[in-house]
């Protein structure tokens, strides 16, 4: 029960991680701050180079990218319904929750790094060589494509890491029904991750592909 | 020693101060990392005024002189200014004036400073080994095209330092809404706290977007891909649009804190309930949610549409109303007050004069006209020093004197404290009033030489920045001295309100015996007598 005890700047337990949460909370304006830079820029270019835009979105690949959207939100149901095992007090599932959760994510990754490989062999890196170098913009979709995946991997390698972490401290014993507040902080964290992506697969995989 | 154990003789040991989570001991250990800051970009700004002495450049080559006026703005901003107050200051003070045993976040709160280290010396590398030659503001295409520099190494030293300054924010924000003691409502807090809030609400939501320019800024330069480059497809103006989202709420980060600390010292030292509580704690978040809608002013010229310069120009004068009513209601608490003269107030009010300069001069450069004249030139670097040097380094130093005695347990020397004021208020003005006046005849910033009919104003200036930096130096000396040999202070030696007053100087680890609980508004003058004297 190390690092459950009540800081002395709070009054119990409870304040302790009411205010926990509302500092996760407030990480996550942060995060939509920055990761809204990047969706912005990308909106600039969508309307100054629709062609390179479009032809670039059509090279993507909808498969991988659609699997990894179900494995994604799948992820997030199985770190929550750990959040309700906890609550009810069940930590054994929470921890095969935490398992469920890592595998997911590392599934992710494993899909991500086939689409990588794919798209290298299809000369889709804007450097030399580049398969799209006829079309104005491809290029700069590109590096949006690999800067916005990056920076959501890392986040998804850090949550990876979180969860790992909340899974530990489960088979420590370290939660109970009433005290389990870093579960729901990583939490919304995961989820938070998750929804980036929501941002992401339209921009990358859909807009445009028809008509 | 008959004394009960305080903060600071609480552990001995190098470990007890690196692996500290104490609010006030983190502050500390910023306060040393911030003065060496400081010191080094004064010492780049000493070279920069001396190379001016003659209109050929008396000591450097141009390239050098580029080198040093980057090196200067980017620690002056990054590494001093925008951290200074918070995480000093509002890192020692706002637990101690809501009545809390220590920020919401301890090991954040160390974390952040960790952070500002490794961010700051990964700048310092850059700038030592090689240089930047683009300025702080990094423009594109220069920075990922043309400049010969260390750009990435800086730019990674300010991505690193942003993460101290969002851990800051957050922390203080929380702390604020979750920590205040029993009574101690939002309108019956000091309105420090105000301001130092509107400034955490602009460090958690703009940081971010200058993070990831940043990004964006270093891959165009390590791979060659446009984004901004215009040869390349880019679009320069979209970074200045991303870089002034951050940079120019970030002046407001840089101000509202010396506001916050005029505030207090102000009603302090009149002896007086501020004037117009709510109109002040209110302006402070108007500043805060206006100043997110300025930052076009920066591109009047860079050709941007003449309908976003118009909006942003009267947005422009928008947020200097809040401005200006803070100043008006510093004045009415002034007014009829029992004004003492002591080193805090000295600055304050100096703040007080430079601040207006510098505000009033802001709106000569919100005007469309008027800027396209003075832009790029002297008169702009006049007045942003005005509000930054002149207001903020000001306020810094009346808020350190103030708040010396309850950080460290002494008195500092008061002739002395006088002394250096006074002499910062007149080395200033002598520094930087010329350049207002060289400006506006059309001396370009940032050349390291000039046209010889400059060259009187310019030696004004330079002759201004010695007084300057010996009037920075005294308070070095004479602070230092008086932790060894100044008198020991009472809890409340101004005899001021606030809770940060009601417990020892210097304070006990956990801040308070007993969580006090406040029954009044703040600054109820006079304050009841402590029982504690000396």
């Amino acid at each position: 029960m190390a690092e459950t005890q009540v800081g002395m700047q709070y009054e119990d337990l409870r304040h302790q991680s009411d205010t926990a949460l509302i500092g996760m909370w407030l990480f996550l304006a942060t995060e939509i701050l920055f990761f809204g830079a990047l969706l912005f820029t990308y909106m600039i270019y969508r309307l100054w180079y629709p062609d390179g835009f479009i032809a670039a979105v059509r090279h993507a690949n909808i498969l991988i990218g659609t699997l990894n959207t179900a494995v994604l939100l799948t992820s997030s149901f199985t770190l929550t319904a750990g959040l309700l095992y906890a609550k009810a007090g069940d930590m054994r599932r929470l921890i095969y929750s935490c398992v469920a959760t890592i595998g997911l994510g590392l599934l992710f990754m494993a899909l991500k790094a086939l689409e990588y490989a794919e798209d290298f062999r299809e000369r889709l890196v804007p450097g030399t060589n580049f398969a799209l170098a006829d079309h104005d913009g491809a290029r700069i979709f590109y590096l949006f494509y690999y800067t916005a995946t990056g920076v959501h991997l890392v986040h998804l390698a850090i949550g990876i890491g979180l969860v790992l972490y909340i899974a530990r401290r489960a088979r420590r014993g370290d939660f109970t029904a009433q005290a389990h507040t870093p579960v729901e902080v990583v939490g919304l964290y995961w989820s938070f991750v998750d929804i980036v992506w929501l941002f992401l697969y339209p921009l990358i995989y859909l807009v445009g592909r028809g008509g | 020693m008959s004394e009960p154990v305080n903060y600071l003789t609480n552990g001995w040991t190098i470990r007890s101060w690196l692996l500290t989570h104490d609010h006030k001991r983190i502050a500390l250990l910023y306060l040393v990392s911030i003065t060496g800051f400081f010191f080094l970009g004064g010492a780049a700004a000493a070279l920069i005024r001396l190379n001016l002495l003659t209109p050929e450049g008396a000591l450097v080559s141009a390239e050098t002189y580029n080198r040093l006026f980057t090196m200067h703005g980017i620690i002056m901003v990054w590494f001093f200014l925008v951290p200074a107050v918070p995480v000093t200051l509002g890192n020692f003070i706002v637990p101690l004036m809501i009545g809390a045993r220590d920020l919401a976040f301890p090991r954040l709160n160390l974390l952040s400073w960790y952070l500002f280290m490794i961010g700051g010396l990964v700048a310092l590398y850059a700038l030592f080994v090689g240089g930047v030659d683009t300025g702080w503001t990094l423009y594109t295409p220069l920075s990922t095209n043309y400049s010969k520099g260390h750009v990435v190494a800086a730019v990674v030293g300010i991505f690193i330092s942003g993460f101290s300054s969002i851990a800051t924010g957050l922390n203080f924000m929380v702390t604020i809404h979750r920590l205040r003691a029993p009574g101690m409502t939002w309108f019956r807090m000091p309105l420090f706290l105000w301001s130092l809030y509107a400034t955490s609400v602009i460090l958690v939501l703009a940081t971010p977007v200058l993070a990831m320019t940043l990004i964006l800024l270093s891959l165009e330069r390590l791979f060659g891909i446009g984004v901004f480059d215009p040869a390349l497809g880019g679009d320069p103006l979209l970074f200045q649009h991303l870089f002034w989202f951050y940079s120019h709420p970030a002046v407001y980060i840089m101000i509202l804190p010396g506001m916050g600390i005029v505030t207090e010292i102000v009603t302090t030292f009149a002896r007086k309930k501020v004037f117009g509580y709510k109109f002040i704690a209110w302006a402070s978040i108007a500043i805060a949610v206006i100043g997110f809608f300025v930052w076009g002013h920066h591109m009047f010229v860079a050709g941007q549409s003449l309908y976003a310069s118009l909006v942003f120009s009267i947005l422009s004068y928008l947020v200097a109303v809040p401005s200006a009513i803070k100043v008006f209601n510093w004045l009415g608490t002034l007014h009829k007050g029992t004004i003492r003269f002591d080193a805090p107030m000295l600055y304050a009010l100096g703040f007080i004069g430079l601040f207006t300069i510098g505000g009033l001069t802001g709106l000569f450069l919100a005007s469309l006209a008027v800027d396209v004249h003075v832009t790029q030139t002297y008169f702009v670097v006049a007045h942003f020093h005005y509000i930054m040097v002149g207001g903020m380094v000001s306020a810094f130093f009346g808020g350190l004197h103030y708040w010396w005695p309850k950080i460290t347990g002494r008195i500092y020397p008061e002739m002395w404290g006088r002394v250096a004021a006074i002499l910062i208020f007149f080395g200033f003005n002598l520094t930087f009033f010329p350049q207002f006046i060289l400006g506006y005849l059309g001396m370009p910033r940032r050349y390291h030489s000039y046209a010889p009919e400059f060259q009187i104003l310019n030696i004004l200036s330079t002759a201004g920045s010695t007084i300057l930096a010996a009037a920075y130096l005294l308070p070095l000396a004479y602070l230092t001295w008086s932790l060894f040999w100044g008198e020991r202070a009472s809890a409340n030696p101004w005899r001021a309100t606030g809770l940060e007053w009601r417990t020892a100087s210097p304070p006990p680890t956990e801040n308070f015996a007993e969580i006090p609980v406040v029954t009044e508004e703040a600054y109820e003058y006079p304050p009841p007598e402590v029982a504690q004297h000396g």
